[in-house]
């Protein structure tokens, strides 16, 4: 009971600090530091949702644009194609209001994570047969399929993409509550999975999925299911950069996309959430303070990149966590000493 | 309990096993003993539902389990200690631990009791538990090995040469502890190309030679066999 109670009383300290943090910043923050902020918090649920599937299951997918795009493009398509198709019947999806925008940006997370999370589990079935840099290679067709398929559908925009997409915060200044709440949602989603039994057998699955296996772990619903949760996570993420810097195109969703997000993973120690959170935010962040070297920009951003990787191979954190012990779970006790 | 009725498993094209029949009693050790390549991995992993056989039947318990997929056969009592042991290197002792035991980690007094149990049967664990289970000695990886298939209280669990690449005396100890589990009630199917240490424990033995069961007969006459001496006992 007590604990049920601290939680709730945890949530609620979250939802009301994000939202008045929110406020604050929206209206104190240079735009352009805003977009910004928006899309390293885009970035680290990518690069944790990520991490979900290459860092702690071990698997290795490089397509994880793909997922981005499916959430961005049917997140999108709901506020721009479907919702105005039924507004007329039920007026109280009407946007422009608090509740109406808030229920409108609920229906495109749903969907576009959904969608995202069904494309996961495509993708991730063949992951059962699939190992190493095959999978790799598949995800990254995956990805590439998507990529294509957008440049030639010509009710979204094509090449040209959809832009103009509504904020869905007209009122109330919510883009970073609603950005960080799914920043702390993918966060404490890989902690709760990596401190429980369950997420044992995830790791189990990385270390020596035979073994996994033979010790009776189901390894396919393992793989599967971080799949499916890591897609739904990237199909958040993209609706939420739809609405929030409101306008997508298949560009933002290239392979290099895909390479930027796995590098995070890779430079942030694969398998650690915390290195996932912080190589997002440098790789973001790094570009912009470089923009006064002009020209040469990109090429002492992939020299710093190098060098990071050659001075730390196995990541900024390796496999270690700040914030929260990796394993706070609890563990059998046994009379003696060894407890 | 365990019955293989004319198991066949093939690699691709290759044939590793041409219809193997065997059986093991509740409560008995069973010991499979040949040279490298003879298949005993092999029907291990087929056992186990690592691998489909081609043809032929497993039964447990006069279930026919042939296409039962290897975490359902651990709820069901069957575990084994892999070849090369495959413990989780990068994991405490604990945690491997842990894992053993996955199966019924809902039933946390049965999952302290096991953990009790085993600590007590291999006490060089228990004062490593924090270890991560790559530091450990051979010896002592193979006990963990053997401790972790145990979590999962099997009623049948076999071992893949727990012997390889042991010092003589800890073979010996490691042996002895199966005893002990065997005493427990924990039916024991033990492949070995030791056949001096297998068939030292076990009541049973059947010789296996590229694929096919050779011998099939109780210890004592194993032991005396001329056949059995010159090509497994080294004398
Ligand atoms: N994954 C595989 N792919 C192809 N052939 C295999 C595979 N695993 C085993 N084999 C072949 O099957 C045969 C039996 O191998 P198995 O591993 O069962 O032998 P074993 O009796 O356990 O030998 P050892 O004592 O050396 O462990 C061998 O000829 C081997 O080359
Ligand atoms: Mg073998």
């Amino acid at each position: 009971m007590r604990i049920l109670l601290l939680r709730v009383i945890a949530i609620l300290v979250t939802f009301i600090g994000l939202y008045m943090l929110s406020q604050f910043v929206t209206y104190q923050m240079d735009p352009y530091y805003f977009q910004v902020l928006i899309e390293c918090g885009v970035y680290i649920i990518l690069a944790v949702s990520l991490n979900l599937i290459n860092g702690i299951t071990g698997q290795f997918s490089i397509g994880h644009a793909g997922f981005f795009a499916v959430g961005a493009y049917v997140g999108a398509a709901w506020t721009m194609i479907w919702q105005p198709m039924v507004v007329g019947r039920y007026s109280f999806l009407q946007m422009g209001t608090l509740h109406g925008d808030i229920l409108n940006l609920l229906i495109a997370l749903v969907l576009g994570m959904i969608s995202a999370g069904m494309a996961g589990f495509v993708v991730g079935l063949p992951s059962l047969r699939l190992r190493g840099d095959y999978l790799a290679i598949a995800t990254l067709g995956f990805a590439e399929v998507i990529y294509v398929l957008l440049l030639n559908i010509n009710s979204v925009g094509g090449a040209r993409g959809l832009n103009g997409i509504p904020t869905l915060i007209s009122s109330g200044n919510l883009a970073l509550f609603w950005i960080f709440l799914f920043v702390i949602i993918s966060i404490v989603l890989s902690r709760n999975i990596m401190q429980s039994v369950r997420g044992l057998t995830w790791l189990s699955v990385r270390e020596d999925e035979i073994a996994a296996d033979a010790m009776g772990v189901d390894t396919t619903k393992v793989k599967v299911t971080a799949f499916v949760i890591g897609s739904a996570l990237a199909g958040a993420a993209g609706v939420l950069y739809a609405h929030f810097l409101t306008g997508i195109s298949p560009d933002i969703f290239s392979m290099n996309t895909s390479i930027l997000i796995t590098t995070m993973v890779v430079l942030g120690g694969s398998g650690s959430v915390t290195g996932s959170v912080i190589a997002a935010t440098v790789l973001i962040v790094l570009p912009e303070m470089l923009r006064f070297l002009k020209n040469d920009r990109m090429v002492i951003y992939s020299v710093l990149l190098i060098v990071m990787m050659l001075t730390r191979p196995q990541g900024i954190f390796g496999t270690k966590e700040i914030g929260f012990p990796k394993w706070r779970r609890k563990q059998p006790k046994t009379e003696g000493r060894s407890a | 309990m365990l019955q293989l009725e004319n198991l066949e498993v093939y690699y691709g094209s290759i044939r590793a096993l041409n219809g193997i029949n065997i059986r093991v009693e509740l409560g008995e050790i069973v010991t499979m003993i040949g040279a490298n390549g003879a298949g005993k991995s092999t029907m291990i992993r087929a056992i186990s539902g690592l691998i489909r056989p081609r043809s032929g039947k497993v039964f447990f318990e006069n279930e026919d389990i042939t296409t039962v997929p290897p975490h359902q056969l651990v709820e069901m009592g069957i575990c084994q200690s892999p070849e090369g042991r495959r413990i989780f290197a990068n994991m405490t002792v604990r945690e491997n631990l842990e894992l053993g035991g996955y199966v019924h980690h809902r039933n946390k007094r049965q999952i302290r009791e096991d953990y009790d149990r085993v600590l007590s049967l291999f006490p060089r664990i228990k004062d490593r538990l924090n270890q991560s289970a790559g530091t450990l000695s051979g010896g002592e990886q193979q006990m963990l090995a053997i401790g972790r298939a145990l979590m999962s209280r099997p009623r049948l669990l076999m071992l893949d040469e727990p012997s390889l690449g042991l010092a003589p005396i800890m073979v010996r100890q490691i042996f002895d502890i199966l005893q002990d589990i065997n005493q427990q009630g924990v039916t024991i199917l033990l492949v070995e190309q030791n056949a001096w240490q297998a068939l030292r424990i076990a009541q049973r033995g059947y010789v296996l030679e590229t694929g096919s069961v050779v011998m099939e007969n109780d210890t004592q006459s194993l032991l005396a066999d001329e056949g059995v001496k010159n090509a497994y006992l080294g004398e």
